[in-house]
C-alpha cells in the first residue's frame, strides 16, 4: 500500500558518512551511493541533508575536505575521515550497537 | 579544534562571500552531474537521466541555499543585511533619523549624566566606618534653625550622654606654617580630641590624640594628612616626634592620616590639633562649634535625640549654663549624611525629577516621530506583505530599525551625558558636598544602555505591532482609511508631550524669578567697587593685645596711604563671607521678660569708619567713632531688627546691653539691617562695637576697601601694602563684593543654569513634536484636502481646519499640564524665594509661549495643507 519508508533513522546520519568515509575519501554523491548500496536500497539519503551534514562534520573537525579537479574539468570536494572522526566513528558504533541490543532485547522479551 | 574550525571558517565564509557561494554551487553542481553520470550508466536516456537526477535533488536552488545558509556566519549575515537596509532607510529621511537620535541622546544623556551627578551625592553612604552611626547635632535657635554650639554644651553632652561612644566639637583652623621654605596658609581644624574616634578612621602613622592633649595648658600636637606629609615633609615616616612651627607656635606632629581619608566636614582641611579649651574661657560660650557623634553600636537616632533631649531639659549643678546657651530649645539630631546634603537636597531631587521629565517627553516625542513614520510608510509596508514578507520578517525589520536608531541614540546620549556630568560638575556651586564621589560610574552607564535598549524594544513594537496587523490585511494594500487609525493615539501624545513640557517649563520659569527677586534683593551695604581680604595678627609677637592693635592700625594707614584707595576699614565678621559666630545678648535692665527668646546676635567689632565705607545707613543716634577708644566709655550701635526685636516700643540709645561674657555696652546708634549669612535669609540682629573697645579676642580681621577706581587693580597694591608693615602675615580670601554677592545666589543660580538647559530642552522637543505631528498628518491628509479644495472650501478654511486639528490637543495638553505644574511646584517651595509655587506670572508666561510655539508649530504645515492645488493629489495617485 505505501512505499517502504527509505529515510535514513534520524541521528545516524553522521554515523553511516563517518563508517563510509572510513573506508577510503570520497565525494557527496559517491557517499549517497554507497550508502544506498550497502544497505540494499533500505535508506535513500536526501542530498541536501547529506551536504549540509558533511559541512557541519567538517566544521566538527571529523572530516577534511578538499577540492580536486574532476576529468570534466568541475571543481569536486572529497572528504577523508580525520583522526577526530575515527573516534567519534568508535564512539557512535559503540553507541548505537548498544542502543540496537538494547531495543532487539525489549522486542524479543515476552509477557 | 572544532571551535577554531568553526571560527577560522565562519570567519572566512564572511571575508569571501562569493567564494563561499562558489563553493556551495559546485559541491551541488558536481553532486547533480555525478548523479546524472550515474542514471546515464544504467542505461537512462540523457534527457531522463537528468530529469532522474534533478527529481533525486530536489530543488537545485534550494538545496544550495540550505548549503549556503549553514554556519554561524550565515546569522550575522542576516543581522548585517536587516542593518544595512535599516541605515538606508534611515538615510532616505534624515530629518525623521537626526530629530529621533537628537531626542533619544538628548533624554537619555540627560538623565544619565543627573544619575551619575545626584545618586552617588544623594544616596552613596560616607566613606567611614558604620557611617550611619555618625550624627550632627546642632543647638537649636531662635527661629527653629540649627546653630553652632558652645564648649560647654558639648563638655556637658560628654558627660552625660549615654546614647554616643564618641562625641566631638570641632572648627575651622587655618595656621600659617613657616620653616625652612616659605610660609604657607593652611587649611585645618581645631578639633577636640575624640574627632577622628566619631569618624572612625586612625591615623595611618602614629598615634590618634588623646584627652590629655586636649587641655588649656596642654603642648601642641598637630595630626597631618597624607596629601601634606608628602607635600611639605617628602613623606618621612620619621616626622612622628618632630616639631613644627605653625603660626609661631611650635607643635608635635604626633600622627599622619591614611592617604584615603576624606574628610568630608572640612574637604580642604590638611591637619588637626586638639582645641584646648578650658571651661572657665569666655570662647568656651560662644556658638561657633559644629558637633558630630558616633552612636553606640545598637542606638538609633531617635534614642539619641531622645536622650540629648532628657539632657537638654534636665540642667544639673555641674554643669551650670548660660543664658544664650541653656539649650531650652533642645538638640537637634540628624545622620551626618542628612545633614551634608540637607541644603543640596531639595535641588538635588527637583534636578531627578527634571531628568525624569525629559526622559519621559523625549519617549513621548520619539513615539510620536515613529508613529507618524510609520503612517508614512504604510503603503511600503503593505506593499512588502503582499509581496509575501511575512510577519516575523516584517516585525524583525521594524524592531532592527527601532534598535538601530535606539543604539545610535544611545551612544550620543552617552556622549552627552560624559560631557553633561563635566559640566556639571564645573558648574556646580563649592558647597555642593561630596563633590568628590561625583562622575561616570560602571553602574550608571549600565543604566543608560539598559535604558537604551528598553526604549528601542518598547517604541520598536508599536510599528512592528501595526505592521503585523498589516500582515493579516495584506491584500489590500494602500488603503487610506486606515491612517485615521493612529490619530487618537497620536493627538494623545501630544496632549502629554504639551503637559509635561508645561510642568517642566513652569518649574524652570518659577526658579527663574526667584533668582531675579533675589538678585534685586538689597544686601543692605553698597558691594559696587569694594574689596575684601582677611588679614591677621598671628604668631607670639601680637600676643601682647596692644601690638596687636598698633598693627592693624599701622595696616590701615598702609591701606589708606595706596592710591585709589577710597577708604579702608577693619572688620571682625564680613557679610555674607560665611563664617560668622553668633553671640548670646543681655539687655539690663530688661525690656522684656523672654529675652533669651530672642536668639543670638551677630557681634561686629569694627574699625571707626566701617559704616561710612561699607555705605550702612544710619538710622537713629550717631555712628562709632575714633573717640570710642580703651579709655573710653565702652559703646555699641545695633541694627533695626536688633532694636525692633530686643528694645520694643522704648528708644534703644542709651540702653545697656552685654554681647557675649562683656561688660556693658551703651546704645549710642542704630543702623540698617545687613544680610548677613544669606541674601536670601532674614536678617539676624548685628551689634557693632570698635575694635579698640573689643578687648583682645578680634586677631583675625577683614580688610574692606572702597576705591573709585578698578577694584580688581587694586588687590594687589593692597596686598603690598598689608606686607610693607609685616611680611610674615597671610593675606586671604580677596574677594570683591560684588563676588560675595554673586556667590551667595550659587547654589539657586546653579538650579537655574540646569533648569533653564532642560527647559530649552523641553521646549524644543515640544515644538518639534507638534510641528512633525502636525505636518505629517498634512502631508498624509494632502489627498483629503485637494479633495476639499476641489469641493470649493477656501485656502483660510483649510488653514483653520488644520489649526484647529493642532491646536485641540495642545489647549487639553495646557490643561493637563497646569494641573500638574500646580501639584509638582509645591516641592519646589524651599528652593524659591519671593514667589510663589502658584505664581500667575509664571504660569501665564509659560501658557502663552507654548501656545505661541504650537500656533508656529501648525502654521507651516497649515499654509503648506492650503496652498494644496486641487488635482495634485489625483496626480499623487
Amino acid at each position: 500500500m505505501t512505499e517502504p519508508n527509505t529515510d535514513v533513522i534520524q541521528g545516524t546520519l553522521d554515523m553511516l558518512i563517518l563508517k563510509t568515509l572510513s573506508l577510503t575519501p570520497m565525494h557527496g554523491f559517491g557517499i549517497a551511493r554507497r550508502i544506498e548500496q550497502i544497505s540494499r536500497s533500505v535508506f535513500k539519503v536526501n542530498p541536501g541533508s547529506l551536504l549540509v551534514a558533511l559541512q557541519r562534520l567538517e566544521r566538527a573537525g571529523w572530516l577534511d575536505a578538499e577540492w580536486r579537479r574532476t576529468d570534466h574539468g568541475r571543481r569536486a570536494r572529497f572528504y577523508s575521515l580525520t583522526r577526530a572522526g575515527h573516534k567519534q566513528l568508535d564512539l557512535e558504533t559503540a553507541d548505537w550497537t548498544r542502543r540496537v541490543s538494547a531495543v532487539a532485547r525489549l522486542l524479543k522479551a515476552e509477557g | 579544534m572544532s571551535l577554531w574550525r568553526q571560527v577560522t571558517r565562519g570567519l572566512r565564509g564572511l571575508a569571501d562571500r562569493s567564494r563561499a557561494d562558489q563553493d556551495a554551487e559546485d559541491e551541488v553542481g558536481h553532486y547533480l552531474e555525478q548523479a546524472t553520470a550515474d542514471h546515464l550508466a544504467r542505461g537512462l536516456s540523457p534527457e531522463a537521466a537528468r530529469r532522474a537526477a534533478r527529481l533525486e535533488l530536489g530543488s537545485v536552488a534550494a538545496a544550495t541555499e540550505e548549503l549556503r545558509s549553514y554556519g554561524w556566519e550565515r546569522a550575522v549575515d542576516a543581522v548585517a543585511a536587516d542593518l544595512r537596509h535599516a541605515a538606508r532607510r534611515l538615510r532616505m529621511e534624515p530629518g525623521f533619523t537626526v530629530v529621533t537620535i537628537l531626542t533619544l541622546a538628548l533624554g537619555i544623556g540627560a538623565s544619565t549624566a543627573i544619575m551619575s551627578a545626584v545618586g552617588p551625592i544623594l544616596f552613596r553612604s560616607l566613606p567611614y566606618p558604620d557611617a550611619n552611626r555618625i550624627m550632627a547635632v546642632w543647638d537649636v535657635g531662635s527661629e527653629g534653625l540649627p546653630v553652632e554650639t558652645t564648649f560647654n554644651t558639648h563638655r556637658e553632652l560628654r558627660a552625660r550622654t549615654t546614647a554616643f561612644d564618641a562625641l566631638a566639637v570641632f572648627r575651622p583652623w587655618q595656621p600659617t606654617l613657616t620653616g625652612s621654605r616659605e610660609p604657607e596658609q593652611l587649611e585645618g581644624q581645631r578639633v577636640s580630641w575624640e574627632f577622628l574616634r566619631v569618624l572612625g578612621v586612625l591615623p595611618a602613622l602614629g598615634r590618634d590624640f588623646d584627652a590629655t592633649d586636649d587641655r588649656g595648658g596642654a603642648a601642641g600636637v598637630v595630626v597631618l594628612s597624607d596629601g601634606l606629609w608628602r607635600r611639605r615633609f617628602g613623606a618621612d615616616p620619621a616626622i612622628i616626634g618632630r616639631s613644627v612651627t605653625l603660626s609661631d607656635e611650635s607643635y608635635l606632629v604626633v600622627g599622619v592620616m591614611p592617604r584615603q581619608f576624606e574628610n568630608v566636614l572640612a574637604p580642604a582641611a590638611e591637619l588637626w590639633t586638639p582645641l584646648r579649651y578650658e571651661p572657665g574661657e569666655g570662647r568656651a560660650w560662644g556658638h561657633h562649634l559644629r558637633m558630630i557623634g558616633r552612636l553606640r553600636p545598637g542606638e538609633s537616632r531617635d534614642g539619641a535625640a531622645r536622650d540629648l533631649a532628657a539632657i537638654a531639659g534636665n540642667p544639673v549643678p555641674d554643669f551650670p549654663r548660660v543664658a544664650w546657651a541653656a539649650l531650652d530649645r533642645g538638640l537637634s539630631v540628624t545622620s551626618l549624611h542628612e545633614d551634608l546634603t540637607r541644603a543640596a537636597r531639595p535641588a538635588l531631587l527637583a534636578l531627578l525629577g527634571a531628568a525624569t521629565l525629559l526622559l519621559v517627553i523625549a519617549c513621548v516625542n520619539v513615539a510620536n516621530l515613529l508613529l507618524a513614520r510609520h503612517a508614512r510608510r504604510r503603503d511600503e509596508f503593505a506593499l512588502r506583505a503582499t509581496l509575501g514578507a511575512g510577519a516575523g520578517r516584517l516585525l524583525r525589520q521594524a524592531v532592527t530599525e527601532s534598535l538601530f536608531l535606539a543604539g545610535l541614540g544611545g551612544a550620543a546620549g552617552i556622549a552627552l551625558a560624559v560631557l553633561g556630568v563635566r559640566v556639571l560638575i564645573a558648574l556646580s556651586p563649592p558647597e555642593l558636598p561630596r563633590l568628590s564621589v561625583v562622575g561616570l560610574d560602571t553602574s550608571v552607564l549600565v543604566f543608560a544602555i539598559g535604558l537604551t535598549v528598553l526604549v528601542g524594544l518598547v517604541l520598536g513594537v508599536i510599528p512592528a505591532r501595526a505592521a503585523a496587523r498589516m500582515d493579516a490585511g495584506g491584500s489590500r494594500p494602500a488603503t487610506r482609511h486606515v491612517v485615521r487609525s493612529a490619530g487618537p493615539a497620536r493627538a494623545l501624545l501630544i496632549v502629554a508631550q504639551v503637559a509635561l513640557a508645561l510642568v517642566l517649563l513652569v518649574c524652570s520659569g518659577l526658579l527663574l524669578r526667584s533668582m531675579q527677586r533675589l538678585l534685586r534683593m538689597e544686601p543692605g551695604f553698597d558691594a559696587d567697587r569694594r574689596l575684601a581680604m582677611q588679614i591677621r595678627a598671628s604668631g607670639v609677637r601680637y600676643a601682647d593685645p596692644d601690638a596687636a592693635r598698633r598693627y592693624f592700625g599701622n595696616v590701615l594707614e598702609a591701606v589708606r596711604s595706596v592710591p585709589g584707595v577710597a577708604a579702608a576699614t577693619l572688620t571682625s565678621q564680613l557679610p555674607l563671607s560665611g563664617d560668622l559666630a553668633l553671640y548670646g545678648v543681655r539687655i539690663d535692665p530688661p525690656v522684656r521678660d523672654d529675652q533669651g527668646e530672642a536668639g543670638g546676635t551677630f557681634r561686629y567689632a569694627v574699625s571707626p569708619g566701617y559704616f561710612e565705607a561699607m555705605g550702612i545707613p544710619l538710622r537713629q543716634g550717631r555712628l562709632l567713632d575714633t573717640g570710642d577708644r580703651t579709655d573710653g566709655v565702652p559703646v555699641a550701635v545695633v541694627s533695626e531688627s536688633f532694636a525692633r526685636r530686643r528694645l520694643p516700643n522704648v528708644d534703644p540709645l542709651g540702653r545697656q546691653v552685654s554681647i557675649g561674657d562683656s561688660e556693658p555696652f551703651t546704645i549710642v546708634g542704630v543702623v540698617g539691617d545687613v544680610r548677613q549669612v544669606s541674601l536670601a535669609l532674614s536678617e539676624t540682629d548685628a551689634a557693632y562695637i570698635t575694635l579698640d573697645q573689643g578687648g583682645s579676642r578680634d586677631l583675625t580681621l577683614s580688610l574692606i576697601v572702597r576705591t573709585d577706581g578698578n577694584v580688581s587693580a587694586l588687590a594687589d597694591r593692597v596686598r603690598q601694602a598689608v606686607w610693607s608693615v609685616d611680611k610674615d602675615q597671610p593675606v586671604v580670601r580677596v574677594a570683591t563684593m560684588e563676588s560675595l554677592l554673586s556667590a551667595s545666589g550659587a547654589e539657586r543660580r546653579f538650579a537655574l543654569v540646569v533648569f533653564q538647559a532642560f527647559a530649552l530642552a523641553a521646549l524644543t522637543l515640544a515644538a518639534a513634536g507638534l510641528y512633525g505631528m502636525l505636518s505629517g498628518s498634512v502631508a498624509e491628509r494632502t489627498r483629503e484636502i485637494g479633495v476639499r479644495a476641489a469641493l470649493g472650501a477656501s485656502p483660510f478654511r483649510i488653514l483653520a481646519l488644520i489649526v484647529r486639528q493642532g491646536m485641540t490637543p495642545t489647549v487639553v495638553g495646557i490643561g493637563a499640564g497646569l494641573v500638574g505644574a500646580a501639584l509638582t511646584t509645591r516641592a519646589l517651595t524651599t528652593m524659591l524665594f519671593g514667589t510663589s509655587p502658584l505664581d500667575p506670572a509664571t504660569f501665564l508666561a509659560v501658557v502663552a509661549l507654548l501656545l505661541v510655539v504650537a500656533l508656529v508649530a501648525c502654521a507651516v504645515p497649515a499654509w503648506r495643507a492650503a496652498r494644496v492645488h486641487p488635482a495634485s493629489p489625483l496626480r499623487a495617485e
